[in-house]
């Protein structure tokens, strides 16, 4: 009891003394939870990552564990270039980043209406032809045979492509096609991509920010077929 | 007779030229041993590459031999300097285009003398002028834990450099005014942790590569030993190790520097930028006798004293929008008065009242942390860490110059205020 009495004292006077050197006033106490520790990432994605109506940052809140972690280590790894992702995750462990994956798949958050409103009608069509049907013809499979029926995306590791802004999803076209963005071999999407043409990108990015996410925005348990083709970022 | 002074003068010129080019030349091949040895006579035992490994790690070899995404050690990695582009070579036993062949009394040569197997003179970039103080028998060990790494047929990039630092001639010139090689040499007086931790310091860890002023042929200045100095190109100051205003840690326990070395956190201050490099590829990994050998050697470095700085008070504009800017991006973190923020383990948001980082005379690390924010390293004791928001997609230039002059001036903290131009600087 008096050691233990004694040992606060000596605790509370050296705690004390660090403190009078630098600062008055004790720390204040911060929450000690993910949601505290991602503030980081919300300031460009969004309150709790769920994205902002007007702006590039693609949504993160909800999308696959598996997905987001792949995302972490691309950037960590160099596949995908983004300065401040890089930088935020270059001295980062995996665990710490399979945990900020699952923290943020975990979040089921409503969307903000979509994006893209009034867009031309033939526009929108093609759009969803290729989403629906895909472009045989062209080699294109139809977008749905991955990201899920609903466009939700799949678990554990294919994104849902619903309520992203239209100008974030032609640039990771675009990235795809120059090679600034690579997913872990094979590429599927770098595949894919150039294969589309610019007009077919714009079609599906513009059917795809358009459409409301209201129900069912979770991912997909698993897929209904085997992948049309080959992706390395996709466990068998 | 007017022409024969010319001539005269001439062939005093051209001897005095070819007197400088020996001396250049001697220079630059002292304290060389002969090549004695070849690459398939060397026999690594195990504890020589368990070694290896673990000096790998305090050399932090892999934060320029392994590019981002490539293969371990085999070079590539781009290193921007003031004078151009030097590319990191490859270190893997690849015959042709790694260290195959090398001998290790070529690799020693490399690391102590800074010349490479085929007898041409590297770039400093190579940090050879701290290496050439380690030992042999840690080189021996370096080299045969790279020769029993993954062969890695990986072709070494071409230097991108400037005329006329891409001439080895220049080269030779530079080593034979900043270069002298020579091993560590312990202090006699001192106890045999501190000159374990001067060695580690001074030969792999090289710190003084960043913690170093350098002048103006990027030689850094061995007089100033660890006295701080901005890196090159990336707008980062690496703070005085020998001033308690800096980076100092004359005044901390041994457990406090050790602290930030293995884990990158304590409550004085994070690593961040590239110090959080340095503790994720280097510190954290070595154990805990040569940390604290580290931290008595950096304890006892002499201590320059601080300068007084007269500042003026913060202006009333000044004051009334930085506390504003304060109160809505910073306060839910470092608190209302700078005090910081603790979770249950202790400080997560490092207190800014009184804090040498914020107060430092160059403002480049300020308002580098205030643009980019950024996370300290993962380390096993601080496997989660908190992390800063990037305020520079939200504001202004000129907000966050008010909004580090403010932190500068507020809660008894006096250091010089920052224009919207060290911003701009440091975007």
């Amino acid at each position: 009891m008096i050691m233990n009495a004694l040992a606060r004292l000596l605790a509370g006077a050296i705690a004390a003394s660090a403190a009078s050197a630098a600062v008055a006033t004790p720390p204040q106490a911060v929450p000690d939870t993910m949601a505290q520790r991602m503030q980081p990432c919300t300031a460009c994605h969004g309150k709790e990552g769920r994205a902002t109506e007007e702006g590039f940052f693609p949504r993160i809140a909800g999308k696959p564990a598996g997905y987001l972690y792949n995302q972490l280590d691309n950037f960590r790894s160099g596949r995908r270039s983004y300065p401040t992702m890089t930088y935020f995750v270059e001295q980062m462990s995996d665990a710490y980043l399979r945990e900020i994956a699952g923290y943020f798949a975990s979040l089921d958050l409503p969307y903000a209406p979509p994006q893209t409103v009034g867009a031309p009608a033939d526009e929108i069509a093609r759009g969803q032809a290729l989403v629906r049907q895909g472009d045989a013809a062209h080699g294109i499979p139809a977008c749905v045979q991955c990201h899920g029926a609903a466009m939700t995306g799949v678990l554990p590791s294919v994104p849902g492509l619903l309520g992203l802004p239209r100008g974030y999803l032609v640039e990771q076209f675009g990235a795809w096609r120059t090679g600034q963005r690579k997913a872990l071999a094979p590429d599927c999407m770098a595949k894919v991509a150039t294969q589309l043409a610019p007009a077919d990108i714009t079609a599906v990015a513009t059917w795809l920010s358009s459409q409301p996410v209201s129900q069912g925005p979770a991912p997909a348990e698993s897929l209904a077929r085997p992948l049309p083709i080959a992706c390395g970022s996709v466990s068998p | 007779m007017k022409r024969r002074a010319w001539m005269r003068a001439l062939l005093a010129l051209v001897a005095l030229a070819a007197l400088a080019a020996v001396l250049v030349a001697w220079l630059n091949v002292r304290d060389e041993a002969p090549l004695g040895g070849d690459a398939s006579s060397f026999v690594a035992t195990p504890e020589q590459v368990a070694r290896g490994a673990y000096l790998a790690r305090a050399g932090n070899c892999a934060a320029c031999h392994t590019d981002r995404g490539g293969a371990d050690m085999a070079g590539g990695k781009a290193i921007a300097t003031p004078f151009g582009t030097v590319y990191a070579s490859n270190l893997t036993p690849d015959a042709r285009t790694g260290i195959g062949t090398w001998s290790p009394a070529q690799f020693w040569r490399a690391m102590h003398n800074g010349r490479s197997a085929d007898g041409h003179l590297l770039y400093p970039a190579f940090p050879y002028p701290n290496f050439t103080e380690i030992t042999r028998a840690d080189s021996d060990a370096l080299f045969a834990w790279l020769r029993a790494q993954v062969p890695v047929a990986q072709a070494n990039r071409p230097h991108a450099l400037r005329f006329p630092y891409n001439l080895q001639a220049s080269l030779a010139v530079w080593r034979a005014l900043f270069f002298s090689p020579g091993v560590y040499q312990p202090v006699a007086e001192r106890s045999a942790t501190w000159n374990r931790g001067a060695y580690l310091v001074r030969s792999l860890g090289h710190c003084a590569a960043c913690h170093s002023p350098r002048n103006a042929f990027g030689a850094t200045r061995d007089s100033l030993e660890l006295s701080g100095g901005l890196i090159p190109l990336q707008n980062w100051y690496a703070p005085s190790l020998a001033s308690s205003a800096e980076a100092g840690v004359a005044d901390w326990s041994s457990q406090d520097v050790a602290a930030l070395l293995k884990t990158g956190m304590t409550a004085r201050g994070a690593a961040l930028g590239p110090m959080a490099e340095v503790v994720f590829r280097s510190t954290q990994h070595l154990d805990d006798a040569d940390i604290a050998a580290m931290a008595e050697f950096l304890k006892s470095l002499p201590q320059a004293p601080a300068r007084h700085v007269e500042v003026a008070k913060l202006d009333k504009d000044v004051a009334s929008h930085g506390a504003a800017l304060y109160k809505n991006h910073c306060a839910a973190c470092h608190g209302a008065s700078g005090e910081g923020g603790a979770g249950p383990d202790g400080i997560v948001y490092v207190p800014l009242a009184g804090n040498r980082k914020v107060l430092l005379d160059s403002p480049a690390n300020l308002v580098h942390i205030i643009v980019n924010g950024g996370f300290p390293p993962t380390t096993p004791g601080n496997p989660r860490p908190f992390g800063m928001p990037p305020f520079g997609p939200v504001l202004k230039d000129s907000e966050i110059a008010v909004l580090a002059t403010y932190i500068r001036g507020e809660w008894g903290n006096a250091a010089p205020p920052v224009s919207a131009l060290d911003v701009l600087e440091g975007r």
